[in-house]
């Protein structure tokens, strides 16, 4: 399929639109809430509440004996929910650090929902094949009404979160100040941890509760390397994570042997590593790129100066001198050739018709402008 | 008990003793969520390994996996050094990018050997007894038995070799690196004990019942005891606890025996966290009442004593007053008067109180004890 075929059938082909629709909206959710999660230290929550998520999941199969899309997220949230409470108490309550408390409720209430899982493949009624789609993600079994469900819960979180958008903010940045300010920080904390459960139910299904930990990560990972400002970075989230989605929910649909929710999480992965390396200011490549033309214009600068006072030594300041002379001046030798190119570039210094280098008017003027600088720093 | 159901009880105790050693160690350094991140992504190293060898039984799958384990570790490690992004967040990148990245090589690829996502998680404790290892034609027992029983041992070892190191690591990294013990190379070797032990707990019982295994019986300890040495010994009985009763609760309800376990190492905790003697919720409680009628004597106590003698006297010593002046319900001023008259410091008259000598004593000391620099009303 060429990529034009790919880019039709998204609007013309049914599954297809309403699986990518359904990613899209899972990614907008989860990237938006996660930059909360991520900036208040609490990554690693979402993987708590997405595999808690599971035995809710089971326990609403076992007492609907309905797979909708509803009933099934109804029980995931209130487990998801009911798992945070517990690492709360458990860290409130007891030496045990967060790690742990996070860890064990994770594993142990994953183990249990495995339980109830396998229970459920024992009973006889039809309709019970589908539940352990949810655990890499099948997106492809989504209905244009889960994905209705999926939007109006959604679009109810994301106004929440605009709503109390201040008291979140404190929450994230300074929550002592929010305190003294009288803000109830507990209740908004608690609030935040709901709409966060809410996201991450939303992308069960097409990511799975395995997997789905990365959804609320990674998105915010990436979009924290673009900017310091926390409106954009849940705009950019949100933008991430659809993007990722779509991409995701597309190229699982391509071949029925890639569950969605391990090629979501490879095109989010993506996204992270291009933003480590490349975002301005904090990319990785990007400051690498910048410490060397930083170098490059230091020795440059280091250069020209030293051919001034080299100069001054003589009566006349464009009085020439030898690369080699110069390079035992160098605190950078190997780049002496280099930077004298640069300063020809400029018109600061030229060659002698007996291969010598001196400073042009230009650089003279340049190279006092230079020491005047550094005195007035000093 | 047939013969393969005692092989399934001893490999699931030589599980959960070999995942509660290294996680004592996981949990008292705070790095307990590692588990969770090391047990997914070995399946990365174990499928990359499998296509290479095409063998699942061979040695090289172990090390290739175990080797992934330490490659997370790594990579986490220089995301955080980045500072890009914090621990949390990475642990949450590198996990799931591996973790997907294998998922997918596995049902691409690998649909029709029996590497499956679903063995993935679960594991099936239940198919180890008809693996069986041969030497030379002769059957010595199911191979995953000699798997795990090798990693136990050798995590015995370690433990018993390293001791000091890898408790002085655990308490204080500084005052060890400054004895000469590099808490990186313990780190380290730590690592390696919980990848090795991922891997071989994975083909019996999948990535999930490792976690709970790692995290929870040491934590069910750590609610014990404050001793090292006594606190890996009851995370092993707790693993071994869960492993038994596990085993027959997954047997008698016919469900999955490694979610069985883990939900009972869950189990176990939450017993600990309300019954353990000193620092479970219940004896929490018991104190709380004790130190709240403690005081309320006492308070009673130095009332009477500060009003005693003076004009005042005949209002302020009454019982209905306290419920006015210390804004106590009749019901507490009722049982703070019982136990000090019980106690032989109070004499109650109808409606007035009055201290004895004992009485006056114990409110002069418990003044000395409480105001501050001494001062005591006389």
């Amino acid at each position: 399929m060429s990529l034009m075929q790919i880019v039709t059938s998204l609007f013309t082909d049914y599954t297809l639109r309403t699986v990518a629709l359904g990613a899209g909206i899972l990614g907008i959710v989860s990237g938006a809430l996660g930059a909360f999660a991520v900036l208040r230290r609490q990554a690693l929550l979402g993987d708590a509440i997405s595999h808690t998520a599971l035995p809710g999941i089971a326990l609403a199969f076992l007492i609907t004996g309905s797979r909708a899309a509803f009933g099934l997220m109804v029980g995931a949230a209130i487990a998801g929910w009911l798992g945070t409470l517990a690492v709360m108490a458990i860290i409130n309550k007891s030496r045990i650090k967060q790690d742990s408390a996070l860890g064990m409720v994770l594993a142990v209430l994953f183990g249990f929902g495995l339980v109830l899982m396998s229970f459920i493949q024992r009973l006889p009624e039809a309709g019970k094949a589908g539940l352990d789609k949810f655990l890499f993600g099948q997106a492809s079994t989504m209905m244009t009404e889960d994905v209705v469900t999926m939007a109006v819960a959604g679009a109810l979180a994301l106004i929440v979160m605009a709503l109390f958008w201040k008291e979140f903010k404190l929450l994230s940045f300074d929550q002592d100040f929010g305190a003294s300010m009288g803000f109830p920080m507990r209740v908004i904390d608690i609030l935040l941890i709901t709409l966060l459960v809410v996201a991450i139910v939303i992308g069960l299904q097409s990511v799975g509760v395995v997997l789905m930990s990365a959804m609320v990560v990674a998105p915010a990972a990436a979009a924290r390397q673009w900017t310091d400002r926390l409106g954009v970075m849940v705009v950019l989230a949100a933008i991430f994570g659809a993007l990722s989605g779509v991409c995701g929910a597309v190229i699982s649909s391509l071949s029925d042997r890639i569950p969605t929710g391990p090629a979501i999480v490879l095109c989010i992965s993506t996204i992270v590593l291009l933003s480590m390396l490349f975002a301005p200011n904090r990319g990785l490549l990007y400051n690498r790129l910048r410490a060397a033309r930083r170098r490059r214009d230091l020795s440059v600068e280091a250069l020209l100066i030293d051919m001034l006072e080299l100069a001054r030594q003589h009566k006349d300041s464009g009085h020439p001198h030898s690369a080699d002379t110069l390079r035992t001046m160098s605190y950078r030798p190997e780049g002496i050739d280099h930077s004298l190119q640069e300063l020809r570039h400029h018109g600061w210094a030229d060659l002698t018709a007996d291969g010598l280098w001196f400073l042009t008017g230009k650089g003279q003027t340049r190279a006092m402008e230079l020491l005047q600088n550094l005195g007035n720093k000093a | 008990m047939t013969g393969s159901q005692i092989e399934i009880q001893i490999i699931a105790v030589a599980v959960a003793v070999a995942c509660a050693l290294p996680g004592v160690f996981l949990i008292l350094r705070r790095i307990a969520m590692l588990s969770d991140a090391i047990s997914h992504a070995v399946l990365f190293g174990i499928v990359i390994a499998f296509f290479v060898v095409e063998d699942l039984a061979s040695p090289f799958l172990i090390i290739a996996a175990t080797a992934t384990g330490l490659l997370t570790v790594a990579l986490v490690q220089i995301l955080d050094r980045t500072k890009l992004v914090k621990e949390d967040s990475a642990i949450g990148l590198v996990f799931p990018a591996l973790f997907s990245i294998a998922v997918i090589l596995v049902s691409r690829y690998a649909g029709n050997v029996h590497l499956d996502t679903d063995s993935v998680l679960l594991g099936e404790l239940a198919f180890a007894p008809f693996d069986r290892f041969e030497i030379a034609g002769t059957d010595i027992g199911p191979r995953a038995l000699w798997l795990i029983g090798g990693i136990l041992i050798l995590n015995i070892t370690v433990i018993v070799l390293f001791f000091k190191e890898l408790k002085l690591v655990s308490f204080d990294p500084a005052l060890a690196s400054a004895l000469g013990i590099s808490p990186v190379v313990v780190h380290y070797l730590l690592m390696t004990q919980v990848s090795i032990t991922a891997v071989g707990a994975f083909d019996a019982v999948g990535s999930i019942l490792v976690v709970a295994l790692m995290i929870a019986p040491p934590a069910t300890a750590y609610l014990l005891t404050d001793d090292l040495r006594r606190m890996i010994v009851l995370s092993g009985l707790f693993g071994v606890m869960s492993a038994l009763s596990g085993y027959w609760i997954a047997h008698w309800m016919d469900v999955s025996i490694a979610g069985c376990i883990a939900s009972m190492s869950g189990f176990w905790f939450a017993v600990a966290f309300t019954l353990a003697p000193r620092r479970g919720l219940l004896a929490a409680a018991i104190r709380r009442r004790k130190q709240k009628k403690e005081f309320s004597v006492y308070m009673l106590l130095i009332h009477l004593f500060s009003h005693e003698g003076l004009p005042e006297a005949e209002l302020e010593c009454r019982m209905d007053h306290l419920t006015d002046h210390l804004a106590w319900s009749p019901n507490m001023a009722e049982k703070a008067v019982e136990e000090a008259v019980d106690r032989g410091l109070v004499v109650r008259d109808n409606q007035h109180l009055r201290l004895t000598k004992k009485g006056v004593d114990q409110a002069r000391a418990a003044m000395v004890d409480w105001a501050p620099g001494g001062y005591v009303a006389s």
